[in-house]
């Protein structure tokens, strides 16, 4: 009764990082910038909302870009080319809001910059000028950046440990721009929600639009069961269907954090089982890296 | 009294020229046999555990086969209640299913959920004078019996050429769809979850409802020759026009689920450990929290202390799954008192045997959190009844100084649905009410567009199955009337 979503292409992007080419013809006809998909890998497994990357209405896949931080990431991870995903339903969510702005700032942190990217061009077709900023904790954890200097008219690279690009944050190389009197007329940001952060208290002062793109708890992703709640200028929205892009500036951040890590407790000792479980076969301790966000 | 010359059924009895015997009618129901309540409050296994063949028997020779079959009219899909009845009598289980089938084709979960208090047995002749006919425990004694003795397909009609697009697959959409694909249309349900059932497998937990026997009702409408797609969000892969000008459909059907929860709008409601009852019976119900760990990815959080806010079915579900979860006390807060809660009556006593406190009269006015900005309870308000207001109960209304906090480390929402926007966003032709909820013809389903239907809970707001149902058979005679006079 479901649908064939074979992964086509998978390739690891940086440690625990995947990106995955997944045939879905109909979802790559519908997607739209900014919209995400759910997925499922085990008949026992949970609902894991994933941002769509990429989509390809004529090859008919979409591309997403995977993180390994809980049970699921984790066990998606061990599959390979051929393997097909239970479920992926979507796309849901409302698309980006694409129009000639002018000037635009782009940022993706993490594994926001696969997640940015998409917006970016969409932008970029929609006549506006694309400044971009991407930035990892550590050079190895950077990628896209090919992608994203095609699709943007400057790009700035940033490491937190200046291993690679600048030395620094995002957000640091945003305020510098600003500070050299830049002229940005909307920026939009996607990562961990303290980058995310970050970027709205550097734009607030200049008064500049910010879009975050949110990425709470979520089950159905069709509104039914009100688990990724928000509150955004004091107001509940739900960010499957009122989202997942929010205005920056009046997102509760704390609370988003606050529900966020509810379950951290439970779902680090099941990663953890998970991790070993995977070490397991090929008897070779790898490398751990904290999650992100 | 296995002789009683009443209970002769297929033909009605001719009119009685001379006194017929009387014959003794036993004033009780035969008791549903269940769980004992300190076992079940904390196992998932069904509560009641349904009747055994010569209960059933002895309790379908409660029918007086009355002649004016009131049952019938107050069942909303019209089932021949005395038919299956009598049947049961004469030990034709076979038959009595048949004759079930007939009329519903969902009867295992009929003869559960359904508030037949409020329809069949409440018109019942014999529960005038005694207890009435239960009605809903035959009826899903036969449709048990069935399952377990192999269902029979019944013959569906030719093809018709014509094909149907049913929006859910909730109790409204399995209808619609098992009628229309008798009736040789081509059926497709899109089902938004990775699971068929709608409300039946996220919202009524396992203790009500077995999912085993949900999902043999969906395998039974399959048979038929209805196609299940799940994974399909209607409002966001296709619309309602792209169905019907791309994807080739003649008519739809939308039947959703009002599935939006609703939130009381007070402070600390976004506080983590805050679930609506959808988000809430959805991790234990759909993704099988209660297994976390054991088989299950999806978590869940009880604490010791559980409120849930609300008085219908939804809240005793809650109330009832956070006991089974491990919760050492569970407080249902509910505004009005005990007369004017909406859930059934058989749920409340369930509830309470289970050992849920009643906080009767009471209304949360404010949701505390701790530090990390998790539950940690919630400050009350004792209410008292006021004027009747427009749903004609009495309005509740706030008893000053009484306020109160009750510790908590969970709580529930369970004040209902608005109607979910997906479907209204994305076909603005189709006509809605200030509420959202699409606006439909009561004796057909039809909407202002023409070829789309819709009914349940997204047309009604927050009802029943057996409406949901009901509303599906109508508008499957609807829609085959039309897709028959159409070209």
């Amino acid at each position: 009764m479901q649908s064939d979503h074979t992964i086509l292409r998978k390739q690891v992007m940086a440690p625990e990082v995947n990106e995955y080419v997944v045939s879905a013809p109909v979802i790559a006809k519908k997607a739209k910038a900014g919209q995400f998909v759910i997925v499922r890998i085990a008949e026992d497994g949970e609902r894991i909302p994933l941002t769509i990357a990429d989509a390809d209405a004529e090859a008919g896949t979409i591309t997403l870009v995977v993180q390994e931080v809980g049970k699921t990431t984790i066990e998606m991870g061990r599959l390979a080319e051929g393997d097909a995903l239970l479920d992926l339903i979507g796309p849901l969510g409302k698309p980006s809001h694409v129009e000639k702005f002018g000037t635009v700032c782009m940022i993706g942190g993490g594994i926001g910059i696969a997640l940015i990217c998409p917006i970016a061009i969409a932008m970029r077709e929609a006549g506006n000028t694309v400044i971009s900023i991407i930035g990892a904790r550590t050079k190895e954890l950077l990628f896209w950046e090919d992608r994203m200097r095609a699709t943007s008219d400057k790009l700035y690279v940033t490491t937190d440990d200046g291993s690679y690009g600048v030395k620094g944050f995002v957000s640091d190389e945003l305020q510098r721009l600003l500070d050299e009197g830049r002229q940005i007329d909307t920026v939009t940001a996607v990562g961990p929600v303290p980058m995310m952060r970050a970027v709205c208290t550097t734009t607030r002062p200049h008064k500049i639009a910010t879009v975050v793109s949110l990425n709470p708890i979520m089950i159905d992703g069709t509104g039914m069961c009100g688990g990724c709640r928000v509150t955004v200028g004091g107001e509940t929205k739900f960010t499957c269907v009122d989202g997942p892009e929010f205005d920056g500036h009046l997102v509760d951040f704390d609370e988003l954090v606050q529900r966020q890590s509810y379950y951290r407790d439970m779902e680090q000792a099941v990663a953890e089982e998970c991790r070993l479980a995977q070490q397991h076969p090929e008897a070779g301790p790898k490398k751990r890296t904290a999650s992100a966000g | 009294m296995s002789e009683n010359t009443e209970n002769q059924v297929g033909n009605d009895p001719p009119v009685a020229k001379e006194k017929k015997p009387r014959r003794e009618v036993k004033p009780t129901k035969e008791p549903m046999p269940r769980q004992d309540p300190q076992a079940r409050g904390k196992n998932f296994n069904e509560v009641a555990l349904g009747y055994t063949e010569a209960q059933a028997v002895s309790e379908a020779e409660r029918c007086l086969n009355c002649k004016k079959k009131p049952c019938i009219a107050g069942c909303p899909v019209e089932i021949d209640i005395p038919a299956f009845i009598g049947l049961i009598a004469k030990r034709d289980f076979r038959g009595a299913a048949r004759k079930l089938k007939d009329k519903n084709s969902l009867p295992a979960i009929c003869g559960r959920v359904c508030p037949q208090e409020e329809q069949c047995e409440k018109v019942c002749v014999l529960g005038k004078k005694y207890e009435p006919v239960a009605i809903g425990r035959l009826e899903r004694f036969i449709a048990d019996w069935e399952l377990e003795h192999g269902v029979e397909v019944p013959e569906v009609a030719l093809p018709t050429g014509k094909s149907v697009a049913v929006v859910g697959s909730g109790p409204g959409g399995l209808t619609v769809a098992g009628d229309l694909a008798k009736l040789g249309h081509r059926v497709v349900i899109f089902e938004a979850l990775h699971k068929a059932g709608g409300v039946l497998v996220y919202g009524i937990p396992e203790f009500r409802l077995p999912k085993a026997i949900v999902a043999r009702e969906v395998e039974y409408v399959q048979k038929l020759g209805v196609e299940i797609r799940l994974d399909h969000v209607i409002g966001r892969i296709y619309t309602i026009e792209e169905l019907m000008n791309e994807e080739g459909f003649d008519a739809v059907f939308v039947c959703t689920g009002a599935g939006l929860p609703y939130f009381m709008n007070i402070p600390g409601e976004n506080l983590a450990g805050v679930y609506s009852a959808n988000e809430f019976l959805t991790r234990s119900n759909l993704m099988k929290a209660y297994e976390f760990n054991r088989h299950h990815a999806t978590p869940i959080k009880v604490g010791r202390r559980v409120v849930v806010v609300g008085g219908g079915n939804v809240a005793m579900d809650s109330s009832r799954t956070a006991l089974r979860l491990g919760a050492e006390e569970v407080h249902n807060v509910y505004r009005r008192s005990r007369v004017e809660m909406p859930a059934r009556d058989e749920e409340i006593e369930n509830a309470e045997e289970e050992g849920i406190i009643f906080q009767l009269l009471t209304n949360p006015v404010e949701i505390l959190g701790d530090d990390k900005g998790r539950v940690r309870g919630v400050r009350c308000i004792r209410m008292e009844l006021g004027e009747p207001d427009s749903s004609g109960r009495r309005r509740p209304v706030p008893i000053e100084g009484s306020e109160f906090e009750l510790e908590c480390e969970t709580l529930v929402m369970a004040i209902g649905n608005g109607a979910n926007p997906l479907i209204s966003q994305t076909t603005p032709k189709l006509e809605v009410n200030r509420w959202g909820y699409i606006v439909a013809d009561e004796a057909t389903g039809k909407t202002n567009i023409p070829g789309v239907y819709a009914g349940g809970d997204i047309v009604r707001g927050a009802a029943t199955v057996i409406l949901a149902m009901g509303d599906g058979r109508v508008s499957a005679r609807a829609i085959h009337e039309y897709l028959m006079s159409k070209e």
